[in-house]
């Protein structure tokens, strides 16, 4: 079994677009969405949900009212700003650390477990799907990506799939450590942009940071051939194959309205190269 | 006024819009606070007269004074601290794994010995500079760091109230954002006609719902796809404060690291014009 990580740096570049034809184009494999905070793959595959959890993840602090004296030591021992001067709580600033509850002098304040979110598993007609629903203004996007991943690993192996396939979010930072840990592969989509170039540098060297496998495909490269010949020099240097360019093809946007993968909704240039490079990750 | 422009969804167009929203005006700070993947300076190419390195504050045991009592592990929500107690005549030890620390510091200011003074992890630079008459910040997280907030916190104390600030936030909708926004008078929110960009607009919006800041849309390429996001923001009654067509010559200038006021001298003005709709909003 193969797990392969769609990610890429700068946000918008196409990773769900591909991930979706991957989906279309891959046999005997489960697909996980782990843009956990703005999750769109489901707006292609359309899951009937079969199984839906709460995650439960991290803490928050409550002051009881009654009991505070308003000495405000809290407010100061706080270093993520999360104490109002009214000794009141800002849930969407207080990352769980309890230092307050310990600190309080009067025993005014407890921690909660917080539901940060929802994970599900559901049945697409391109098989198996996990997606997950990050609590709005919640935080732990990691764990919930590292949670899903552990769900989706464990269907792969229960019915011997070839393949689990990680639709990543955009970024260098945790959901993305998160989504690259233990892949086979990191297949990273840019654009020929100025943009698109110093992002896919950056992941690729995280990726590299953390002995990741990875693969690069320039998504719209006819929109600058100077950056994406840049991109590719760039590729060969830290010895990163480049397995596709995808034209620009508007084809792309009308599937994406009518809510289909390219691959089910019309031939088009940038469905055969998408055929190709995913015969050549096989 | 501090106004971060923002998005849910990647790629729409959050940092040619606070860009170009930044060499339109007068009397302008711009942040870039995306910092996994700043791009602003791509198109500002601003001269950096100083660089500091961003930290986080995390542990460090003195052993000498350290009696292996646990207090440390346990008060740690993070679970980023393990103590091995002394067993058998065998010395204990304690580890710490500095890429779980939130650097909140219930470990020090907790542990009953005094054994735990906290030490600065580099996380990462911030870049301070400017354009002409602009002041130019951003953030750069070290590559394989996991945290951004500690960072964005640090380039946000750069912020200059007797300017109009304007700071470029990252994707999603998630802490990295909620750091970024927090503050602001206004969000911008940048979205595209499309069902990606309508499923991430309404997290967004939900998000600076529940915190309770001011917010208005652009769409970009609003040509391209269908018409839901402005009947969704009509439903809503979200503001639509801009709309950018998509045009390929847009889109190659954005590729050459050409602000779209460069290109084509018009759009100055409608960038003017979307401050004087955030203005008017805000009175």
């Amino acid at each position: 079994m193969k797990q392969i990580a769609v990610i890429s740096g700068k946000g918008g570049t196409g990773k769900t677009v591909v991930t979706g034809s991957f989906a279309a184009l891959a046999k005997n494999k489960i697909m996980v969405d782990c843009d956990v905070d703005a999750a769109d793959l489901h707006l292609l595959l359309h899951p009937a949900v079969k199984e839906r959890h709460e995650f439960r993840s991290g803490q928050t602090a409550l002051i009881d009212k009654k009991l505070c004296n308003k000495c405000g030591k809290c407010i100061s021992a706080c270093r993520f700003g999360a104490i109002k001067a009214n000794c009141t709580i800002e849930h969407f600033s207080c990352e769980g650390c309890a230092l307050c509850s310990y600190i309080c002098p009067y025993g005014a304040i407890r921690m909660e477990e917080n539901v940060a979110g929802e994970w599900f598993v559901s049945d697409t007609k391109y098989g198996p799907f996990v997606h997950a629903k990050l609590g709005i203004a919640e935080e732990n996007s990691g764990k919930l990506v590292a949670k899903i991943r552990q769900i989706a690993k464990e269907i792969a192996e229960r019915q011997a799939f070839d393949y689990v396939i990680i639709d990543g979010p955009p970024g260098i930072g945790c959901p993305v450590i998160a989504s690259l840990s233990g892949v086979d592969c990191a297949l990273i989509v840019t654009e020929p942009t100025l943009s698109g170039l110093h992002d896919a540098q950056r992941v690729i060297e995280v990726a590299k940071h953390f002995n990741i496998p990875v693969k690069l495909l320039v998504n719209k490269y006819d929109l600058n051939t100077g950056v994406t010949e840049k991109i590719e020099a760039f590729c060969r240097e830290r010895v990163v194959p480049v397995v596709g360019k995808i034209p620009f093809d508007k084809t792309v946007v009308e599937a994406l309205v009518e809510g289909k993968t390219i691959i089910e909704y019309a031939a088009c240039p940038a469905v055969d190269e998408v055929k190709n490079i995913w015969e050549g990750l096989q | 006024m501090i106004i971060s422009i923002a998005s849910g969804k990647g790629g729409t167009g959050k940092t040619t819009v606070a860009v170009n929203l930044a060499l339109s005006l007068k009397n302008i700070q711009l942040l870039d606070c995306d910092v996994e993947e700043p791009n602003a300076h791509l198109f500002i190419k601003p001269r950096i007269r100083k660089e500091e390195k961003a930290y986080i504050s995390v542990p460090e045991v003195d052993e000498t004074k350290c009696n292996y009592c646990g207090k440390c592990r346990e008060v740690c929500a993070y679970h980023a601290i393990a103590v091995l107690s002394e067993s058998n005549g065998k010395k204990g030890s304690v580890l710490i794994f500095s890429h779980l620390c939130h650097g909140c510091g219930a470990c020090s200011l907790l542990c009953p010995q005094g054994a735990i003074k906290e030490v600065n992890k580099d996380i990462g630079v911030i870049e301070i500079g400017e354009k002409g008459d602009m002041q130019f910040v951003h953030g750069r997280l070290n590559i394989g760091e996991a945290m951004s907030p500690p960072l964005i916190r640090q380039v946000k104390e750069y912020i200059n109230p007797t300017r109009t600030v304007i700071i470029d936030a990252p994707p999603g909708t998630s802490c990295p954002v909620i750091t970024v926004v927090k503050g602001s008078d206004f969000c911008v929110l940048v979205t595209e006609p499309t069902p990606f960009g309508l499923n991430d607009l309404i997290l967004a919006v939900e998000v600076l719902r529940k915190i309770q800041i001011p917010f208005g849309v652009v769409v970009n390429r609003s040509d391209i796809g269908d018409g839901k996001v402005e009947s969704y923001c009509k439903q809503e009654n979200i503001p639509v404060l801009m709309k950018i067509p998509f045009s390929r010559e847009i889109a190659v200038s954005y590729s050459e690291g050409t602000p779209i006021i460069k290109k084509d001298v018009s759009y100055q003005d409608k960038f003017i014009n979307l401050y004087l709709n955030i203005c008017a909003i805000k009175e």
